[in-house]
């Protein structure tokens, strides 16, 4: 069993492990580096890491501007302030270029906790997933993650990767090989489907074994690839299962539940676990899970109401 | 710099500018009045300061021109089409559908058009972010910036002036296209105090002032650049330059000529082309 680690940390590794292969890795760090750990990468490749100061916008640009000369910039920074801080910047000079950088934003959602709602950023899917060319990536477990980040830095073009910052129960086995575009079934189920990405995997695996005690047995998805999403997953759990409940640390709006929706309108209930429209507050992942209904028994509740 | 580079530099700048009426009157849109400041400047740059084969527009060993004030597009396609880049007909495309010339510079939709740019502010970090990887790699390629002086208002140019003061960068050429206009108002009106060369040089740059219509000047100014230092050169221009109807009126940032108004800026350049012809 793998000890709980948070998947920023794996995050920092990993870029330590390409850089050692791959000579056109550059981090580009607002900063932030303690953080979002890429500050192991500034020790071991120093000449590939510059902090641009306290300035996302123009760490965007300068990441592009890197691209275009021939290098893999990868920017860190939390995910309320890229794309939070500077979606005009993204869209104008890493989208609408198809500049090949990574944006790889950890402490999303409420997850963030104690910082407030400043800080806890629940459009971020929303933002990156409007964006034409970006490719976006939510992974869950340190392993997932460490796969993803390896996956974003192969694939030509730009990449939102958003990086869980909690510790998490690992689901996606070392030998799996991670896809971009592909959706992850952790258990089977006839009943109803559950669908998730990141810190609410284990949520919805949680509520699958309460609804197993009562006698629901609901499909899991891990669906760490918002865009471009597997449509076949989702029809299938839209056709093979009664009704499909997603769940996520982000906004109703504009997340996966709306990803879900615009692939299965008409075709099969679709409910949507997920913070309402409002902004969140101060407190620890587990309580303000709780207090913005994130939990697993959240998803049960909204598993009962597409059912009966 | 001798005289007759500085006859023909003329020239080109004039057809410029007549692609500028011809192209906006048959089009119906497009930035008159900051194409107009940038002429020179451009002419200069394309025709005989940077290292570029239009035959090669992506060779790796370019020099790379950035237009951050990305509405002065009508004036810079002219001059890439004058350069060879594409062919000048393509310019009666421009901002109609299908055409590879948008409304604001989309990169690497023709050949030459180094960036994307349209929402102010994003030019310089993108030019840094290529003079850095260009140091890191060991290339001695140049990148040219620039920026208006009503873009000076975005906050993101500041944090890229910032980074600058302390990396240095001395294969980044900043260019302030000083025009003195933007789209409501003078910008001392918007900004206040106009002393870019003070305000540069208390961020540590370099920074030259020039006449940005006259060759000779711009030619100086660009020799001053120094090594080791972040260099920006502050080009004094004329939004409308060349059209005296256009000049220093604040309506032309954007406006549509009519056919009275086309047919007298014609006329002007028409003159003005008779006059550098006999010269």
């Amino acid at each position: 069993m793998y000890e709980l680690v948070a998947p920023r940390d794996v995050f920092g590794s990993t870029l330590v492990e390409i850089g050692k292969v791959n000579e056109r890795l550059f981090v580009v760090n607002a900063d932030l580096s303690a953080a979002t750990k890429t500050d192991k990468f500034r020790a071991e490749f120093g000449e590939r890491f510059i902090n641009v100061g306290i300035s996302e916008q123009n760490m965007v640009g300068v990441a592009a501007g890197l691209a275009r000369v021939g290098f893999i910039p990868v920017i860190s920074t939390f995910a309320c302030f890229a794309p939070g801080r500077c979606y005009d910047q993204i869209r104008q000079s890493i989208a609408y270029t198809n500049l090949n950088v990574k944006i790889a934003s950890t402490h999303p959602g409420l997850a963030v906790g104690v910082d407030g709602a400043t800080h806890q950023s629940l459009d971020d899917l929303a933002l990156m997933r409007a964006l034409p060319n970006m490719t976006v990536l939510a992974p869950s477990d340190q392993v997932q993650t460490r796969k993803a980040v390896l996956k974003a830095v192969e694939h030509e073009g730009p990449v939102y990767l958003r990086i869980g910052r909690m510790e998490c129960p690992v689901f996606f086995r070392e030998e799996m090989e991670f896809e971009i575009g592909k959706a992850y079934i952790l258990r089977e189920g006839a009943d109803v489907s559950l669908i998730a990405h990141g810190s609410m995997v284990g949520v919805i695996y949680e509520a699958a074994q309460i609804l197993a005690e009562k006698g629901i047995q609901a499909r899991v998805i891990d669906m760490p690839t918002l865009k471009p999403l597997d449509r076949e997953a989702i029809i299938q759990a839209a056709q093979e299962t009664k009704a499909i409940v997603t769940a996520e640390d982000h906004f109703l709006c504009g997340g996966l539940y709306s990803a879900v929706c615009e692939v299965v309108a008409g075709l099969a209930p679709v409910r949507g676990v997920a913070v309402r429209d409002r902004f969140g507050e101060s407190g620890t992942p587990a309580e303000l899970y709780k207090k913005y209904g994130l939990t697993s028994d959240n998803v049960v509740e909204e598993v009962f109401h597409a059912l009966y | 710099m001798n005289e007759s580079t500085v006859a023909q530099l003329r020239k080109i700048a004039l057809q410029v500018r007549l692609d500028c009426i011809n192209i906006q009157r048959l089009v119906g849109s497009g930035h008159l009045g900051g194409s107009l400041s940038a002429v020179e400047l451009l002419v200069y740059l394309y025709f005989f300061r940077m290292k570029i084969d239009p035959q090669r527009p992506w060779a790796e060993e370019r020099d790379v021109f950035i237009l951050s004030k990305g509405h002065a597009s009508l004036g810079y396609y002219s001059v890439l089409a004058r350069r060879g880049f594409f062919p000048v007909d393509e310019l009666k495309t421009y901002r109609r559908i299908n055409s590879r010339l948008q409304g604001h510079t989309q990169m690497d939709s023709a050949p030459g058009i180094e960036c994307s740019s349209g929402s102010l502010g994003q030019g310089l970090s993108f030019g840094l972010g290529m003079a850095l990887g260009y140091k890191k790699r060991g290339l001695p390629n140049l990148v040219y910036v620039m920026v208006g002086d009503g873009e000076l208002q975005e906050g993101q140019i500041w944090e890229a002036i910032i980074l600058q003061s302390r990396l240095s960068l001395d294969n980044l050429i900043l260019i302030i296209d000083q025009n003195h206009l933007q789209l409501d108002d003078y910008v001392r009106n918007v900004a206040g105090d106009e002393n870019y060369l003070e305000r540069f040089r208390a961020f540590g740059f370099h920074a030259i002032g020039t006449n940005g219509h006259d060759f000779l000047e711009i030619d100086r100014a660009f020799r001053e650049v120094r090594p080791g230092r972040a260099n920006v050169i502050i080009a004094d221009t004329v939004k409308g330059k060349g059209i005296s109807f256009m000049e220093n009126e604040i309506a032309w940032h954007a406006k549509k000529l009519s056919a009275e108004e086309y047919e007298a800026a014609l006329a002007e350049l028409k003159m003005e082309e008779a006059s550098l012809c006999m010269n």
